[in-house]
């Protein structure tokens, strides 16, 4: 076939094509033998969890792919999730006494496709029982810096709360929907008039209109004590107000969430129906609760941190590409 | 009415929005790891031709706007109206002066615009990148003056002044880039 006829069939020829490039193919293979490198060298083991399960996490930011799954053991057939993180099998993994854990495995979220989101992703994902959240971040420093190939980057540490109060004079604990709408109409967020949002609504159209684009310009920047309102699966710390949840930005792009994990099994269990509740009023389906995590929390998972790890995201930055794409074999647009 | 989801939301879509219809330029998915999710819009007003930036929360629905751009020939004006027709359905239009913004300066009757409609009538016309006119009055150059360094104004035939090099004249045909109003050089009658 000639150039000039390849040109001309474009969009029928080109979606074979890989969005990667071989040198994006290349820098993912070599970072995930650094990644697996520092993992063995520091005792960590390699697991593998089920992707496909018949619960899934019930976070109502969240909605999971399934799958539909009839044969030997369900016989009249069932409905599978594709799973948005390990976190639930591995967390059952350290209550059965594995010690410290990692896996690197695709995680799915329906709904999620743009410059930075495919609906299918790579995840990093460790936890280390007996480890407090201070050594947890430096170990996630650490392997930021190995697969952005800057071993010198500098690393900050702010509050979740703190940038809100320095970015915006606003107090996240009091502030009450309609001051957090008013902030975003006195910021020219076009579009903020007509909406209805939760406070975590309005706090997360702030935080990532007007905070994250600047997070971490040349730095590591952790942002610390989420609003125990948005604290997923981390303890609550002390005050009350805050949870032991942290997340990592580098040049704006959310990369990692981590936590003191949740292990007391009543807490977990209240969080699973306040979620579902949530999901309720907004409309989206209930998730079935895994018992199994529950029964696992009840047997006693010790004390743990843990954090998953956007991979190519990380990919993104450590090549300077903008669209996820460029990082991808075969992005959902290709597959 | 038809609407889009914001699932639908791309570049070149057309939205009515506060009354308005827009083009969508850009459209970024943004969403916090565990939050909510929400669009954020590059637009241009196509009435106005402004840019502004608007965030719409994911999963909403925005009316659409009924935007066509054509290829239509204009005809003449009547002085209020500027007439095209459709060569193809010989369908006509007419655009007023809001519609026709700078490409008033520019238009010759028979020349093919493209001409963007709402619900059928023009809001946009704009006229081709390249137009033939002739100067209908300039100042006699110096003679001898062939470097068209300084230049001198001219008028064409449409009302439209451009800056032309010394040596063109009265009577003769001239290239224009009508996106940047430049004078391109002269055109000699076949």
């Amino acid at each position: 076939m000639s150039a000039g006829s390849r040109t001309s069939r474009d969009p029928l020829d080109s979606d074979w094509h890989p969005g990667a490039g071989l040198a994006a193919l290349r820098a993912r293979a070599a970072m995930l033998a650094d990644l697996r490198a520092h993992f063995a060298a520091s005792g960590v083991l390699e697991v593998e969890t089920p992707l496909a399960c018949s619960t899934a996490g019930t976070d109502p930011a969240l909605q999971p792919l399934t799958a539909q799954y009839k044969g030997p053991i369900y016989p009249s057939g069932t409905r599978l999730y594709l799973q948005t993180s390990p976190e639930f099998a591995m967390k059952r993994l350290l209550a059965a006494g594995s010690g410290p854990i990692f896996q690197i495995c695709k995680a799915f979220r329906d709904g999620e496709a743009g410059r930075l989101h495919n609906p299918e992703f790579s995840i990093l994902e460790w936890y280390r029982p007996g480890v407090g959240v201070a050594d947890l971040i430096t170990e996630v420093a650490t392997l930021a810096r190995l697969c952005l190939i800057q071993p010198a980057l500098a690393v900050e540490y702010v509050p979740y709360a703190m940038l809100f109060r320095r970015e915006l004079d606003l107090d996240v604990f009091t502030a009450d929907p309609d001051v957090l709408k008013a902030a975003a109409l006195d910021h020219n967020i076009l579009g903020a008039e007509g909406m209805d949002l939760t406070r975590d609504g309005w706090l997360d159209l702030l935080f990532s209109h007007l905070i994250q684009p600047a997070l971490g310009q040349s730095a590591l920047c952790f942002v610390t004590d989420y609003p125990a309102s948005q604290a997923a699966l981390a303890r609550l710390n002390a005050d009350g107000r805050t949870a032991a949840r942290f997340e990592l930005f580098h040049q704006g792009l959310e990369l990692a969430n981590g936590f003191d994990e949740l292990v007391d099994p009543d807490e977990q269990a209240a969080r699973f129906e306040s979620d579902n509740c949530q999901r309720r009023s907004a409309g989206q389906e209930p998730i079935k609760i895994d018992r199994r995590l529950l029964a696992a929390l009840q047997q006693g998972m010790p004390a743990t941190c843990g954090v998953a790890v956007g991979l190519d995201r990380l990919l993104m930055l450590r090549l300077g590409v903008r669209d996820i794409d460029e990082v991808l074999s075969f992005s959902l647009q290709r597959c | 009415m038809a609407t889009y989801s914001t699932n639908e939301f791309r570049g070149g879509l057309k939205l009515l929005l506060d009354g308005d219809p827009c083009t969508i330029i850009e459209n970024e998915f943004v969403k916090p790891g565990k939050g909510q999710a929400f669009n954020r819009v590059r637009i241009r007003n196509l009435k106005t031709g402004r840019v502004l930036e608007k965030t719409f929360r994911s999963g909403e629905t925005v009316e659409a706007a009924d935007v066509v751009d054509r290829d239509l020939q204009y005809l003449y004006s009547d002085g209020e109206f500027w007439h095209f027709m459709d060569t193809d359905t010989f369908e006509q239009v007419q655009a007023d002066a809001n519609a026709m913004g700078e490409s008033i300066k520019w238009l010759k009757e028979q020349d093919l615009c493209m001409v963007t409609l709402w619900n059928g009538s023009p809001i946009a016309v704009e006229a081709p990148n390249f137009v033939i006119l002739e100067i209908t009055e300039t100042d006699p150059g110096v003679k001898g003056d062939t470097s068209g360094g300084g230049g001198k104004p001219a008028t064409l035939e449409t009302g439209a002044v451009v800056r032309v090099p010394l040596f063109v004249q009265t009577g003769e045909k001239i290239k224009v880039d009508t996106r940047t109003g430049d004078y391109v050089s002269r055109v000699k009658d076949e």
